[in-house]
């Protein structure tokens, strides 16, 4: 089979409604007004030769390739650049074009090293076609001076740059700039001497401010830049669409693969998520799938202390529901439960939550939700009546002011980050409220109007102090509150934050953000156009997490932000189907579709689907789960797919719950530090090796397609249902498509979803119903789901985690751009180049006082444990803040966070610990202690020769 | 007082403190922790003496008590 890539148009397809008639090559088609005409002759089915021209990139017109004759007009325009107009007639294929091309060509290949049949782009080289295209047979230009021979530079883990290949047509330098938005490339010297350079001449590409997104790798014509895993395997034979399983962007991504073994994942241009854009983790950092820390095998223990025994599947599922029909009988149902995975799909978390529900008989189910976006949750449910975002992705296009609160895009959600700044360069306003100077407050060609610095745990007082001003200085969209809000409600929060105890002047001491810089960012957003907030887990991990979730949402209502492309408040989700696992029911207090437990009529179309009855009182949440098992009253959990002790708060305390318990079974890729405590290991697939659905942060359900054979043999719904099975469940799905039918039927708001829908359209943003039949990319348009949109009044309560002497700073945590989550995956690929190990950030000040220097070991010490890790010196962070990751196990970063949590959901208090840092010679007690506790809670029996 | 107790304690205040300026700020509560806390929760905080509860969550808790 050949490899064929995705059709490139060439440039960029037109939005214009207004259709132009125009005749090429004797054919009449009709285009958009603003198509060029390279576009309008591709969609047409002519291929127009050319090489610095491709359709994710501003035409540029450099290559004199694509060159056609237009009835009328002088000379040989380039087709990149010519807009069709009505009644034009062109000519894409004449002897005097053809002899231009081929001299343009003969030109490019007299400098170009003519090892074709060794080279990596073999069969997927654009020069390569094009020579062929126009017919070229021999070069006649001497080869005196040529840029052969150049010094390839391999620094980057993933790419090759061989600068001898390059044809400087600038893609490359194009699409790092409008893309990705980062600018780290650039084409250095004039004419001959013209290269291509990562930063400045000296840098490498691992050197330079470059990223790794893999957008100039995708832009190149060439093998000038390619994959090394393409130098290493060959030309992909076939493609297969499916979606990242990286972060809640959702990207999708065609899976290029040689038979079983996956060459190289390239972005999906018609990915309505992420526009053929892609990040570091997702482009290429899929190694992990098949690393050798995988376990393959299904393994059981009497006790975490022993080795692990490998079984065959049958005798996992056999133990594994002995063990929670043991339990069951000894210390009663509610002694049971489990938590379902943001990491798997859709369908493998309804089938966990149904399993919990209705096979141990209980609600005590939770989801990694829980210590990130559960805020969220209450929050939108609360003030507009859904739990989730308002907007699609796309809608960032037409914004004019963009508000990030507790979000470092960049890093976390990088591929919409460079959406939303490419919209930044094109003039759109930004304020941004975080206590660190992330990359967004300043990056090229961006800089932020407003960056509130306020002091962590002061969310609340920041935006109610906005609020006082949008309300005190008459700024309130009072048309829109009337029509769509409960007008009483408003009045209420009006008159509140009205107070004088709340203007940004009095709120200065405790948000440290100058009163001056609050108001002038309040009127920016209420007075600069669309308006759009975008937060993070800045905003939800605090003890009035779902209050900031509450906040916002009134800002956005009382400035008319809200129904419309440009504005609403979007929670930017953590894992790649932490919205799908929430839809899936994966709350201990609610069924699919976030409809409470305690509501009868719901719980009697499961109970009829299910053939079972349902316990009408919510469940255990995981705080609740731990606090319980210390207690001693429960006694086994199912996880699937997350890795609680290094991801949740207090690990000492999540440590001494998951020992406390009798079965623990982890379902995952690899032994992870849960599973230090575990009795049962079931290995999961991961989202290459399965079908099924994830939903991304912007409601948006796309397909996971299997594109290898899981190597475990069996994909994560199947285990869950043998397991199933062997609790005496009758469950016979035979494919995931019946588990979506599945929740279709019992949940409206996927009442039309279903595979062939998916397939057909290639995703879909629910609601998806009968109202709706494809999809709601915005939500409460014409009004709120609940009504009268609700405002809520949210006073400004401090922690109860105060600094003082002996914890006189404050510690805020967040991920990096190269990893994900607790590392699992990520750790396991080459992305450790850019970050071996968690940092913590400390400002100038704050180091000198202590005689920290960068690169010391320093000791983090909170009142719940202690840890150590290595100290950078940085003024990202303000003096008195210090901040660091939670990537790598041994670290530990969660030994230090507490059991505080949100006040609605319990979601806990990352993002603000009492800490003190000091000097420290090596790890603490702790960190010695849990490396021996997991250095022998990991060792695998051998097992026995045969005789 | 047990971790568990004093977990729930303080959640049971915060959960007050953030209600405080609702219409009917005990049923607030009250409907809050009937729809978010398990039966063991629920259990052990009608169980407690009201010590450490701040007034407005003592007079959810017993409300809620009271129609259980």
């Amino acid at each position: 089979m050949t490899y064929q890539p995705q059709t490139d148009f060439g440039t960029p397809a037109s939005r214009s409604e207004d259709q132009v008639t125009l005749t090429i090559d004797g054919r009449e088609t009709t285009v958009p007004a603003g198509t060029s005409v390279m576009r309008a002759a591709s969609e047409q089915g002519t291929a127009i030769p050319k090489l610095c021209a491709t359709d994710s990139l501003a035409s540029f017109g450099s290559c004199r390739l694509c060159l056609v004759e237009i009835e009328g007009r002088r000379g040989t325009p380039a087709s990149c650049t010519t807009p069709v107009e009505p009644g034009m007639v062109v000519h894409t294929q004449t002897p005097h074009l053809a002899k231009l091309r081929k001299g343009v060509m003969e030109l490019y290949i007299s400098d170009h090293p003519l090892d074709c049949l060794t080279c990596a782009a073999n069969g997927d080289c654009e020069l390569q076609d094009q020579a062929g295209n126009v017919g070229l047979r021999d070069v006649r230009y001497a080869a005196d001076a040529t840029h052969l021979g150049q010094t390839k530079d391999h620094s980057n883990p993933y790419f090759d740059f061989d600068p001898s290949k390059c044809i400087a047509c600038s893609r490359c330098v194009r699409a790092c700039d409008e893309v990705q938005g980062t600018l780290a490339l650039t084409v250095q010297g004039r004419g001959f001497d013209s290269k291509i350079s990562a930063g400045l001449s000296s840098d490498n590409f691992l050197g330079s401010e470059c990223v790794s997104c893999g957008a100039c790798v995708q832009a190149c014509p060439t093998a000038t830049l390619v994959e090394k895993s393409v130098v290493e395997i060959g030309t992909p034979e076939r493609a297969v669409v499916t979606t990242c399983a990286y972060c809640g962007v959702g990207c999708t991504f065609r899976a290029e693969m040689r038979g079983e073994q996956l060459v190289r994942m390239v972005p999906w241009k018609d990915g309505k998520a992420n526009r053929g854009h892609s990040c570091v983790k997702g482009r290429f950092a899929w190694g992990y799938a098949q690393h050798q820390d995988r376990i393959l095998k299904p393994m059981i223990r009497a006790a975490a202390s022993d080795p692990w025994r490998e079984v065959e599947w049958e005798e996992a599922f056999a133990y594994a529901a002995s063990e929670l029909k043991r339990i069951s009988a000894k210390y009663g149902k509610q002694a049971l439960g489990g938590i379902t995975s943001s990491r798997c799909t859709n369908e493998e978390t309804f089938l966990v939550q149904k399993l919990i529900r209705a096979g141990f008989g209980n609600n005590n189910v939770d989801t990694c939700a829980r210590v990130c976006h559960s805020p969220t949750g209450y929050g939108l449910k609360t003030t507009f009546g859904t739990s989730a975002g308002t907007q699609d992705f796309d809608s960032v296009e037409d914004s004019d002011v963009i508000l990030v609160i507790g979000a470092n895009p960049t890093d976390g959600h990088p591929v919409f980050a460079s959406r939303m700044k490419r919209r930044l360069r094109a003039g759109a306003k930004l304020i941004v409220i975080d206590p660190r100077r992330t990359d967004l407050v300043r990056s090229p060609h961006i800089e932020a109007q407003h960056h509130l610095a306020l002091r962590p745990g002061t969310n609340v007082a920041v935006l109610t102090a906005m609020a006082h001003t949008i309300v005190t200085e008459g700024l309130v969209d009072e048309a829109f509150v009337r029509e769509r809000c409960d007008w009483t409600e408003f009045k209420d929060w009006a008159d509140f934050v009205s107070l004088e105890r709340n203007s940004p002047e009095t709120l200065e001491p405790v948000t440290q953000v100058p009163a001056a810089d609050l108001r002038a960012a309040a009127r920016l957003y209420a007075t600069g156009g669309n308006g759009a907030i975008y937060y993070g887990l800045g905003v939800t991990e605090h003890s009035q997490g779902s209050s900031t979730v509450m906040a916002i949402a009134n800002l956005a209502m009382a400035t008319g932000n809200i129904g419309h492309r440009g504005v609403g408040v979007n929670p930017l989700r953590g894992q790649n189907n932490v919205q799908g696992a929430c839809d899936m029911g994966s709350f201990p207090h609610e069924l699919p579709g976030y409809r409470h437990i305690s509501d009868a009529a719901t719980r009697r179309e499961f109970e009829a689907e299910w053939g079972v009855a349902l316990d009408p009182e919510p469940g255990l949440r995981i705080p609740n789960m731990l606090d319980a098992a210390t207690d001693g009253v429960f006694k086994a959990l199912y996880v699937q797919g997350e890795d609680i002790l290094q991801s949740d708060p207090n690990t000492q305390h999540v440590a001494a719950g998951l020992a406390a318990m009798e079965c623990v079974i982890v379902h995952d890729l690899f032994l992870n530090e849960t599973a230090n405590y575990a009795h049962i290991f079931l290995p999961g697939s991961t989202f290459l090796e399965k079908n099924g659905t994830f939903t991304n942060a912007e409601r948006r359900i796309q397909m996971v397609r299997k594109v290898m054979s899981p190597l475990n043999g069996l994909e994560d719904w199947e285990v869950t249902q043998e397991l199933a099975r062997a609790l005496g469940l009758d469950w016979n799905y035979t494919h995931p498509s019946e588990i979506m039918d599945e929740v279709a039927r019992l949940t409206p708001s996927f009442s039309g979803v279903s595979f062939d829908k998916l397939d057909e359209e290639g995703s879909l943003q629910w609601p998806v119903n009968e109202a709706a039949p494809n999809g709601s990319p915005i939500m409460h348009i014409d009004g709120f789901v609940r009504g009268k949109g609700k405002f809520v009044v949210t006073d400004y309560v401090p922690t109860d985690e105060k600094t003082g002497p002996r914890f006189p700073l404050l510690l805020t945590t967040g991920r990096i751009l190269s990893h994900y989550n607790v590392g699992a995956q990520t750790r396991r690929t080459n992305n450790v180049v850019w970050h071996e190990e968690d940092l913590l950030e400390i400002h100038p000040t704050d180091a000198e006082n202590r005689g920290i220097k960068s690169g010391d070991w320093v000791k983090l010490a909170s009142r719940a444990g202690e840890t150590t890790l290595r100290a950078t010196v940085t003024e990202r962070v303000a003096p008195g803040v210090v901040y660091t990751t939670f990537h790598h196990p041994m670290t530990q970063a969660n030994v230090v966070t507490t059991d505080y949590s949100d006040w609605a959901t319990n979601c806990p208090e990352y993002k603000v610990t009492a800490v003190q840092i000091s000097s420290s010679n090596g790890p603490t007690n702790w960190q010695e202690g849990y490396d021996q506790h997991a250095r022998n809670a990991r060792r695998i029996e051998t097992a026995e020769a045969a005789e | 007082m047990s971790s568990t107790l004093d977990n729930l304690v303080r959640m049971a205040n915060q959960i007050a403190t953030n209600l405080k300026h609702d219409a009917d700020p005990a049923a607030a509560m009250a409907e809050h922790i009937q729809l978010f806390w398990d039966p063991r929760m629920k259990q052990i905080i009608f169980a407690h003496d009201g010590t450490g509860l701040s007034p407005d969550a003592a007079k959810a808790i017993d409300a809620l008590k009271a129609s259980a």
